[in-house]
């Protein structure tokens, strides 16, 4: 598919939990190099950053983050400080990648390249309503199967594209502790709509996404007590993914799931994992609390932006999930909190 | 005799699953298959001319039934099964009397992975089928009972365990099921992707059901898999699998059973005429306009707690509501409950199985 992808279309996300970035940055230079890079330092690291040349990019420290944001009850430590990246970029796209990724290699041996795979999901359209059964429809080589009423064949805009990962898959700790030396090796040449009022776990790890349409219900939500840096010991994507697909939903906006993939991590250690599950087992617990409340979510007709939906949504997280569980409430909190920065710092010109 | 693609631990099932396959040529495919095929039971389904004679190969355990075996067994009932048109093999999901059935059509061969080992088709319907299924939330590393998969982070612990699996609808290398006006567009296009992945197909989600390469448990959702009025006398054709995979899931989704989709691959190898298909499916394409939203929207009551309630219930539905699209819905409505009643007249006891609870074996 010969779509064409304009530099100044993307921006790279990069969220800087490790001080030296150059191995990752040099793997990702053929796929990187020609767009810009908002490269965000965790507010908690010390080291300064290692960055190599020839790369169009900013990095944002705790200060710049303090001095663009002034007061805000939004904790951007860890994983979550990408969202600062979402905020301060002017981009139509932002594809962000953990940085203990590097690109995949796909059956054929060929290295994927991440970014052009996001962009070209982005921009071809969704099918939420009816599922294909040869996945994307757009895809070379693949249509529309018999049956597939004709009139849902325009799709929806796409704006959001979940990844995956080989090697290390996202697993949580439980999974990790039981199976510590399982590696996804299985490559899935696949894209496909998430269908409407599907929900699903949004990892983080390699997502793109349409800054423009969907950028304020990105957001750095819900925070672990215990959160910790592996993300394992997160859920703040997960969180960010239920709430943002109840908004895709409402919106009639579409979610991809699939291509692309990155290789993912050294190895995990067993005992770090299980040291987490000690500590983590409320993120764990946390799910179970919030699924009948995303099963039956529902926005009113009067929300139609991004931002909308985020309001309606944290009135709703506050009054039926803050009972359950503080960290709902500071969750619910921070979801307006965050639409506040938005309108601030986020929407500001082009 | 090929080489087993299976791993030791999926049982063959051979007493317990019949192969349905309509024919209305030869049954020369089947040679192709010998090696996977042969220790199951086969219903042959023939349509056409009965006072022909369908050859079977050498050495398979099978039944035969035209369309005079369809008349004499069913009586006045027989009216509801199609003719001239594949959708006749539903006859042989009611004759049958074992509780897996798998369908296949008779241009359907054995396809090879990208490693080049043939696949056992039937082993990967088993597997699909044996193993639960996950409707009401997406696993984006798609079906983890799979090895080498599992549940991704964030999927919440309590839906774990899954559903029972009802329906493992199989995909087609080479020649891709497309409608007739796509495949006017595009009569070069063959599908040559194999994707690795089988999923569950999500709660509240339809999806078009191929019966090329279809397996099911025939005991947990057999009723509902009747597919309609097509061929000789009727206004539509190509749409008898498609209208038995909208009914099937929304009962699945009702009674909380699962739907996969994905492996395994066949090759299929014919590509039927498009102009002919797109006379048999011409209405198909307006009416499923107004099928899907109906389908959509289809709201059981909880008393349906059979397959056969959800089913008649359906049928009322469909009288009420799809009656006004064309008189053809009408009779279609009718025939479902023919259908139903046949069904429950040659599936006796424990035919009406309330909703399963625990995950299939």
């Amino acid at each position: 598919m010969s779509l064409n992808i304009e530099d100044n279309e993307v921006d790279i996300v990069i969220a800087a939990l490790r001080s030296d970035l150059t191995a990752f940055m040099e793997k990702w230079r053929p796929f990187f190099s020609r767009f810009h890079l908002i490269i965000i330092k965790d507010p908690d690291m010390e080291e300064d950053l290692q960055i190599p040349p020839g790369f169009d990019h900013q990095v944002f420290t705790k200060s710049d983050m303090a001095q663009i944001l002034g007061a805000t009850s939004i904790n951007f430590s860890g994983h979550s400080c990408r969202y600062f990246g979402y905020l301060v970029s002017r981009k139509k796209y932002i594809v962000s990648i953990d940085d203990d990724c590097l690109p995949a290699r796909d059956n054929t041996g060929t290295l994927v390249d991440a970014v052009a795979q996001h962009i070209v999901n982005l921009k071809t359209p969704a099918t939420p309503f009816f599922f294909n059964t040869l996945y994307d429809p757009f895809c070379k080589g693949a249509d529309f199967v018999r049956g597939f009423p004709f009139s849902l064949r325009n799709g929806v805009e796409c704006v959001l594209s979940c990844g995956l990962w080989l090697n290390i898959a996202d697993y949580d700790a439980p999974t990790q502790v039981v199976k510590p030396n399982d590696r996804n090796v299985r490559y899935v040449d696949a894209v496909m709509t998430v269908p409407v009022r599907a929900m699903m776990p949004v990892s983080g790890i390699n997502i793109g996404f349409n800054r423009e349409l969907l950028g304020p219900a990105l957001l750095p939500g819900l925070r672990l007590a215990g959160e910790g840096k592996q993300r394992w010991e997160t859920m703040e994507d997960i969180w960010c993914g239920l709430c943002t697909k109840v908004v895709c939903d409402h919106l009639g906006l579409g979610v991809k799931s699939g291509l692309p993939y990155v290789w993912r991590g050294d190895g995990v250690d067993a005992q770090g994992a299980m040291e987490s599950l000690k500590r983590e087992w409320e993120g764990v617990k946390l799910m179970e609390e919030v699924v009948p409340f995303f099963q039956s979510v529902r926005l009113p007709r009067t929300a139609v932006t991004a931002e909308d939906c985020v309001i309606e949504m944290a009135a709703m997280v506050k009054e039926q999930l803050g009972p359950l569980n503080p960290v709902f409430a500071s969750a619910a909190d921070a979801m307006v909190e965050w639409v506040k920065l938005w309108k601030a710092v986020g929407s500001q010109g082009a | 005799m090929a080489d087993s693609a299976s791993i030791p631990s999926t049982p063959l099932l051979k007493d317990e699953l019949d192969i349905v396959i309509p024919t209305i040529r030869n049954l020369d495919f089947l040679e192709m298959w010998r090696p996977y095929f042969q220790p199951y039971h086969l219903i042959i389904v023939q349509d056409g001319d009965p006072s022909k004679t369908i050859k079977v190969p050498e050495g398979f355990d099978y039944e035969l039934y035209n369309r005079n075996d369809i008349n004499r067994i069913l009586g006045p009932k027989a009216s509801c099964i199609s003719f001239k048109d594949s959708a006749c093999r539903c006859f042989g999901y009611m004759i049958s009397k074992k509780k897996y059935i798998y369908t296949i059509d008779d241009d359907c061969f054995v396809a090879k992975d990208p490693s080049g080992k043939e696949i056992n088709a039937l082993e990967q319907h088993i597997k699909n089928l044996l193993c639960p299924s996950t409707p009401f939330f997406f696993n984006t590393l798609y079906d983890p009972f799979r090895e080498g998969a599992d549940f991704v982070r964030g999927y919440p612990f309590s839906l774990r365990e899954g559903v029972p699996t009802a329906v493992s609808h199989g995909l087609w290398l080479n020649i891709p099921d497309y409608d007739a006006p796509t495949q006017l567009v595009k009569p070069r296009e063959r599908n040559t992707r194999y994707v690795d992945a089988v999923l569950t197909v999500p709660k509240g989600t339809l999806f078009p059901m191929c019966g090329m390469n279809l397996g099911f448990n025939r005991e947990l959702i057999g009723p509902a898999m009747y597919f309609g009025l097509m061929g000789d006398g009727q206004p539509i054709g190509r749409y008898d699998d498609m209208w038995a995979g909208w009914c099937t899931k929304v009962i699945c989704d009702h009674l909380g059973l699962g739907v996969k989709t994905g492996l395994p691959y066949i090759w299929h190898s014919k590509a039927s005429n498009p102009f002919v298909n797109l006379k048999k499916e011409y209405k198909g394409i307006f009416w499923q306009e107004e099928l899907i939203p109906f389908f959509q929207s289809v709201v059981l009551p909880k008393d349906c707690t059979t397959v056969q309630k959800c089913y008649i219930e359906l049928s009322k539905q469909v009288k009420e509501k799809l009656g006004k699209i064309d008189p053809y819905f009408d009779k279609l409505a009718d025939a479902m409950v023919t259908w139903i009643e046949a069904w429950d007249e040659h599936n006796p006891s424990g035919a009406a199985a309330e909703k399963p609870n625990g995950t299939a074996k």
